[in-house]
Formats: structure tokens, sequence, C-alpha cells
């Protein structure tokens, strides 16, 4: 029925349906299109003259855009049951070609102007070990460190080459010993080096803690400030697919408390690229938080040098209605949902606070002042979580500006099961993060 | 007590395994336990506590011992100072001596000053371990890195760090080497490469590995001519903890210019060695990672000092790591809130009679290297310099409220943006301490 009417109207505007479906950029090639076109019946027709007079616009001239060649794909989901990818297998992608983009995503990023150069395609951990190569060509003090870094180029493939190119001193093949390799580091950062250490996967990290909390942490301090830690600490950690409950740790809660060092997490290509290049430079001790299902997400980034923000969280997507904080893997679920929401007319803003310590208050407080209601979305346990201290500083600072009680999405306090409908449930999925959006909204 | 016969530290023969990590460079022997440092042909008289370590060690160890053959019979000789028997010249034994008398008479002031109420916390004390100290540290170049554990007052006092620094530090002083944040577990200095002060025992063996690590790097990644090299210093108790042995595979397997000093006293608080280490010879886990262990009188700071230059020097020269035991004693308890009941007062008695300073001062006038006068020249300066420690850290101020939020990160951005959208690091109250951070 959206067609006929349509088509009715596209003759008044001196085009014909079969003009108008090919050329039309959303009407034929995804769901949301459709839905798009469903709304818009039901505003004044004035309206909706001039949405298709816009849309035509657009249509003819956006054949030659990046953008909408790769919304050809017509299942648009990023799914959350780790379709993307096979994790175990250092990331085969079986998909073939996936966006990242979900609706409305690509305008709102701090998109570098793609009009200088055209950049290139990367899968997210070909830009974590760009970003890494290009501080090693930078600085000869960076260094890496970790158990299969070097001759196998890493579990997960981020360093791949390395070892052939700087040699097995620069790219160390480390023995079974986080603890020890990871003090091992923090004495080599004391000493004049920067180095990055590789958790295979984050929850071995768990063997480091103390180093991480006591040297990482603390020996800037105690040391009366002569002595600076360097430090990059970086691996893959949540839940992921099947992987059992020790291999699905999220470690940000654990380490969040720990006074001295900085923690970001990555989520897209580009923003991996920019955080690595930003950790490696920075003075401070920095966790980086990368995620297993993660690594095989396409994005054509940037071919110019560009170093990310530490300290600030992403706007996703602007909106009105409310304000949804996330992190990592869970940006995903909520894109998704979010196209969801938009279908059924609500209006969501979506944040990637990026900065795990310290929160980008500034950003998240402007997005509070302006919504009112903030859902919080991570994949962190809900005991102690970064959901948690999330919501206790919003409340802290902006509690004047909230119309309702902050709505926090967490993982369940489970270990994470193995089965994989269990492990589903473990997880904050899409129908969940709508169904808390419009109860939130109500 | 005193030896005339240079060291040469003994590599292991493939005890267990078919291949031996360490190829030795030069000829050497093998020698029985019976010539062992500090056993002599009565090993039980002189060590009525260590039995059960000489008796095992000579049971079990009919396979190799693995020592110094530093130790021969004094030889008394009225000698001219220049005899080319003796192991120090004049300068060098003032040097050792004075040294360990500042060791002694700093951490004798600071039970004093505990006790006074001027430092809290936990204060561990050096008292009857400086010829540890002073034998390896003063070896060292500046550049070299010593990294200690939370018995550290005298290593940082070695290594070169002002006496007035380390008071104020332990009076909690602006002026302090680590402007008072640190404290007594805790000194640090950049200048004189003392990389710590570390509160858990272990911690600080891996960062020693890593300062060790850079000075590798550096020689053969950025090409520099650097031939740093590391001490790490622990206890006893630390050789039972995992990242001890930890650091001897990673040490050995990149060959890092380090030396491993075990400060073995006996006991760990009130744990003796021997109640918790299966095997209590702490030097046979050296050969087992496939680096030369040494066991070594730590009583006798000359002894020490030829086993250091060996070991030193093996690591200066890229050959890779040494574990060095040194058998000593802490003459106070464990801290200064530990009331030291468990330890047999003969055993104390007995260590008491091998004070180092008394040693090395015997060994001095009696080689007529110095004289009696010149040793209490020595004593009586050192008197005054730790009085004048004290003086210091007394009128230095107490840090600023201003002091709070500035070294915790590096780069105070850190902190993180506020609500207002400046760094909160720009907030003024920031360099106030008031700051919400």
């Amino acid at each position: 029925m959206a067609t006929s009417i349509i088509q009715g109207m596209g003759l008044a505007t001196g085009f014909s349906p079969a003009n108008y479906r090919i050329a039309h950029p959303v009407s034929c090639r995804s769901l949301p299109g459709l839905y798009f076109l469903d709304f818009c019946l039901l505003l004044p027709l004035e309206l909706q003259f001039a949405i298709i007079i816009l849309f035509s616009k657009v249509a003819l001239c956006s054949v030659h855009e990046s953008n909408f060649s790769e919304r050809r794909v017509s299942s648009f989901v990023i799914r959350s049951d780790g379709s993307l990818l096979s994790a175990l297998n250092g990331g085969k992608n079986r998909r073939g070609e996936l966006t990242t983009n979900a609706v409305g995503a690509k305008q709102e990023k701090e998109a570098p102007s793609t009009a200088s150069s055209p950049g290139h395609e990367v899968l997210l951990f070909e830009a974590l070990r760009e970003g890494l190569e290009e501080e090693m060509d930078r600085d000869p003090n960076v260094c890496v460190m970790g158990e299969d870094v070097g001759h196998y180029g890493g579990s997960y493939k981020v360093t791949k080459g390395l070892a052939t190119k700087y040699g097995d001193l620069r790219v160390l093949d480390t023995p079974i010993a986080e603890n020890s390799f990871t003090g091992m580091a923090i004495g080599a950062a004391m000493t004049g080096l920067r180095p990055i250490v590789e958790g295979m996967n984050m929850g071995f990290l768990l063997l480091a803690f103390n180093q991480i909390s006591n040297n990482c942490g603390m020996l800037h301090y105690t040391s009366g400030g002569q002595f600076k830690i360097p430090i990059v600490i970086r691996g893959p950690g949540g839940v992921g697919k099947q992987l059992g409950a020790e291999h699905s740790q999220r470690l940000e809660s654990y380490f969040q408390s720990i006074p001295g060092i900085q923690m970001v997490a990555c989520s897209t290509p580009y923003n991996a690229k920019g955080l690595m290049k930003a950790a490696i430079r920075s003075d401070n001790p920095v966790i980086l938080f990368e995620h297993v299902l993660l690594y095989n997400l396409k994005e054509r980034i940037p071919d110019e040098e560009y170093v990310l923000n530490l300290e600030e969280a992403e706007i996703v997507r602007k909106g009105e209605h409310a304000t949804i904080l996330t992190y990592s893997r869970m940006r995903y679920h909520v894109m998704q949902a979010a196209k969801t929401l938009v279908n059924k007319g609500y209006d969501p803003e979506v944040i990637d606070i990026r900065s795990l310590k310290p929160f980008d208050l500034h950003t998240i407080g402007n997005s509070v002042k302006k919504t009112h209601r903030v859902l919080i979305v991570e994949e962190c346990m809900r005991t102690g979580g970064i959901g948690a201290s999330l919501t206790a500083s919003i409340n802290e600072n902006f509690h004047d500006y909230l119309d309702a009680p902050i709505v926090c999405l967490s993982s369940q306090d489970v270990p994470t099961p193995y089965a994989g409908v269990l492990e589903e449930w473990t997880v904050v999925q899409p129908a969940q993060i709508v169904a808390a959006f419009e109860q939130l909204c109500r | 007590m005193a030896c005339s016969a240079a060291g040469k530290i003994i590599h292991p023969p493939s005890i267990n395994s078919a291949r031996s990590a360490q190829k030795p460079h030069s000829s050497h022997k093998i020698i029985s336990p019976s010539a062992f440092l500090g056993f002599t042909s009565q090993p039980d008289k002189l060590f009525p506590v260590s039995r059960t370590i000489s008796s095992t060690g000579r049971r079990s160890a009919t396979v190799m011992a693995v020592s110094s053959d530093v130790v021969k019979e004094k030889k008394l000789k009225n000698a001219p100072s220049s005899a080319p028997n003796l192991l120090i010249t004049k300068e060098e034994g003032l040097e050792l001596y004075e040294d360990m008398i500042l060791g002694r008479a700093f951490e004798d002031m600071c039970a004093q000053m505990y006790y006074r109420g001027k430092m809290f916390g936990f204060v561990h004390l050096y008292n009857g371990q400086e010829a540890v100290s002073t034998g390896f540290i003063k070896l060292l170049k500046k550049e070299d890195c010593v990294v200690s554990t939370y018995r550290d007052h005298v290593h940082a006092l070695s290594k070169g760090v002002s006496a007035r620094a380390v008071m104020s530090e332990l009076f909690g002083k602006t002026t302090g080497c680590c402007r008072g944040q640190g404290g007594s577990m805790h000194m640090f200095s950049k200048e004189h490469n003392m990389l710590g002060g570390f509160a858990f025992i272990g911690e600080g063996i891996p960062v020693a590995t890593g300062a060790a690590f850079t000075s590798k790097y550096k020689r053969e990644v950025l090409k520099e001519d650097c031939d740093e090299v590391t001490l790490a210093f622990f206890g006893d108790g630390t050789c039972n903890n995992g990242q001890f042995f930890e650091c001897l595979n990673m040490a050995t397997l990149w060959k890092l210019p380090i030396v491993f000093v075990v400060e073995n006293n006996l006991w760990a608080i009130g744990m003796s060695h021997l109640r918790s280490t299966s095997d209590p010879q702490i030097w046979k886990k050296g050969p087992a990672f496939g680096m030369p262990g040494v066991h070594v009188d730590g009583m006798d700071v000359l002894k020490v000092r030829e086993v250091a230059k060996e070991a030193i020097g093996r690591a200066r020269r890229g050959e890779g790591p040494t574990l060095v035991e040194c058998e000593t004693y802490r003459f106070r308890g464990h801290s200064l809130a530990d009331p030291d009941e468990l330890r047999d007062p003969a055993e104390k008695a007995h260590y008491a009679t091998r004070d180092p300073i008394t040693a090395l001062k015997k060994y001095m006038t009696e080689n007529n290297l110095a004289s009696e006068s010149e040793l209490k020249g020595i004593e009586k300066k050192i008197d005054e310099v730790v009085e004048d420690a004290v003086e210091f850290g007394d009128k230095s101020p107490v840090p600023a409220r201003s002091q709070l939020l500035e070294n915790v990160f590096a780069d105070p951005r850190g902190f993180g943006i506020g609500p207002d959208g400046k760094y909160r690091c720009e907030d003024p109250k920031f360099t106030e301490g008031t700051a919400q951070v």
C-alpha cells in the first residue's frame, strides 16, 4: 500500500514509479527504509512531498557515496550472538563484509573529513595493529610484551608481522607469567621504555593484579612523582561465543577502583586505532579494553594520522528523548535496539562512553541536561560494575536534571555459562534495551 | 674471618639436565661443601642454628656445591697497607666502614624517633645486615639500579640518597625523597636510580627484571653503549614466592644484566626459613634455572664484596644473571612493632659476635689500614650526619594540601573532564587539593 501511494505522489513530482523505485535510496534496500515510509504516511501531505523531494535529491547523488553502497547489505543488524565472526580462530570472518554503522551512526561520529582522501578499509584488529605499528615507528622506546605476540603474531593477530619487522626483543614473547612480565614491563617503563603489555585474554590479567594495582597505579605517587609508568595494558575481554566462564570476564569493574590508572574501551576500528595511539603516547598507565567479538568489524578509516582523546566520550547518535550510555560491544546491541526504537517513533541519544575511568562528565552531562533520562547498557556485572559507578556519578552531578531514575542494564551476576542459550540470557539483548527504553520514556 | 684470595664463581655443571645453560668462560673446579664459605672444619660449633642447613646440605649435596672459593684462613701479617694480598685498599676500607656505620647509626636513630612518635606505621630496620648492602651497592655506578623491599633505608643510603632525604621521608615531610608520600617502605630516587621500596614481598623482583630488560634493550635495540646492571634485594621468605621463580626464569632466558641478592636472615617475621622451605639452600635454586648460585657469608663485608664483584662483572659483560644467597641476620625484630620473642637468644648472641662492623674494624686495624682514631673519627662524623638529618626532618614542613592530588597521574588529564567541560586538573581547586575528582 505504501508504495502505491508513493507512486501516485511520484507522478506528481515527475518521477516515474520505475525510476523512483530504483533511485530511492532507502525504499528497496533496507527494512528501516520501509518503516520510514510507513511513518511518513502519517505526516501531513506537504511534509510528505518535501520528504520525497528531499530523498529524491539525495538519491541522485547518493549513488556514489560509499555510505550507501555499504548499506546494500540487506541484513543490517550486528547480531549479538557472535555471528559476526569466529573469535576462536583469531578472526576468520565468514560473513564477508559487514558494516559497523547502524542508523545515523556515520554522521554523528567525529568523522574525519572524507573529502580529502578516501581512507582505507580495515578490520578492527588491523586498525589496532596499524596504530601500534605507527607508534613503534615513531618512537623506538615503544615495545610489546606478552604471550605469543611475537612469532605467533598475537592470538587475535593484533601484532602480526611486527616481530619480523622489529625483532624479538621489541616484540617480546614472554613465558606464561602474567604477574612477573607485567611487573617487568613496569620496571622497564620506570627506566625509560614505553611497553605495551598484551593479556592474551583480559581475564589472565587477574594474575597480574598485584602489579597492576600496586605498581602500575601507585608508583608514580609513592615515588613522589619521580617515576612515571607510561605503560599500556591491553587485551580482549568480554563475553564471547561460548568461551566459558573464565574466558568471558569483564575486568573493567575490578580495575576501576585502582587509583592512578586510566581505562578506555574501544568499539570501532576508528576509535580502536585512535585510542591505541593515544594510550601509547600517554604518560599515564592506560588499560585498553578490547572485545573478543569485535575484532573483525570493518570500517573505513582515514589515511591521515589521527589520535583520539583518551578522556572523551563519543556521541554515536544524537537524539532528544533519552540518553543511552554504553561502551564496547553493547554499543551494537544498543544501536540495533535504537533502530527498533526509531521505527517505533522514539529518538534515543546514544553515547559510547569510551573512557571508563575517568568518565567524560561533560559529554554525558550535556546529554542528560538535554534529554533528562538515562539508560545505561553495559556488559559488566550488575554488582560494582561500570554502570553502578556511572549511575552514582550522574546522580551526584546531574540529579536536578533527571526526570526519572537512571535505569542500568547489566549482565547477570552469574559466571558466564557455556550453553549458548544461557549465555545469551546473561548478557543484555536488544529486546531488553527496547523494553527498558520504552519504560523509561513513559 | 677475613680472606686474601680473589673470588671466583664456580659455575654449576649440569646437575639434572643434559645441557648447561651457562658455559663457563674460564677453568673451574668443583669444591666440596667443607670448603664452603663460612664453613670451617667445625661448622657445628659456629653455626648452632644452621646445623640443620649444613647437615641437610651435606646429605643431599653429594652432587655438587656451588660457591665462591674466597674463604681461606686469615693470614696474620703485619703487612703495609699496600700489601698485595689484602682485599681492599685503605680508601676502599674507609668507604665501606663509613657506609656501614651510616647504615647502623641511621637505623638506630630511626628506632629512637619511632618511639618518640616522630614516625609511624611499619618501619623495618636493617641492623646487622649492613655488610650486604655495603658490599654490593658500593660497587655500583650511579646509573645502575637497585630494587629493594620494605627494609630499604640502608639500600637507599648506600646508593647515595642523602640521609636528610630519607629521614624527612620517614617523618612524612615534603622534603623527603618521595615528598612524604611513600614512607618507610617506598624509598625512591630517580637521581640515584633507587627503584624502590616495595611493601609486598616479591613485587619488586619483576620491576628489577624490567630495569635490567631496559638495559639490554638499550644495548641491543637502541644500540646505545649501555652496561647498566640492576640489583634486586629480597629476603628468604620471598624465595618461596612465585614471582621469584618466574623472574629467575626470565632473567636467564634473556640473559638480563641482573643480580638477585637474597638476604637470608633466616626469619620472615616469625616464620623460620627452615619451617617454610622444603629445600632451605636458596643458592641451589639458581642452577635449577640455569644461572650460577652462590652462597656467601653475609656478615662479612669483604666476602660479600668479592662475590659481588664477580656477579656484577658477569652482568656487565652480558653473561647473564646470578643468584647470590647472603647468610645474614637482623639484630632487631622484623619491624619496630615486632616484639621479637620467638627467636632464640642464643642464636641472637651468636650472630652478635659476627657483627659486620666489628669484623671490618678488626680487619682494618689488624692490617694497619686504619687506626682506631681514624675509625672513631668516622663514627663521630656519621653521628653528626644523622643528627643533622633529624634536625632537617624536624624543621621541614609537612606536605601542603595542594600535594594531595598532584602526583596521582604523570599526566593529570587522567582525572578526566568535569561537568563544566574543563579538565579537572584545570580546576583551581585541584592545585589546592580540594577539587572533586
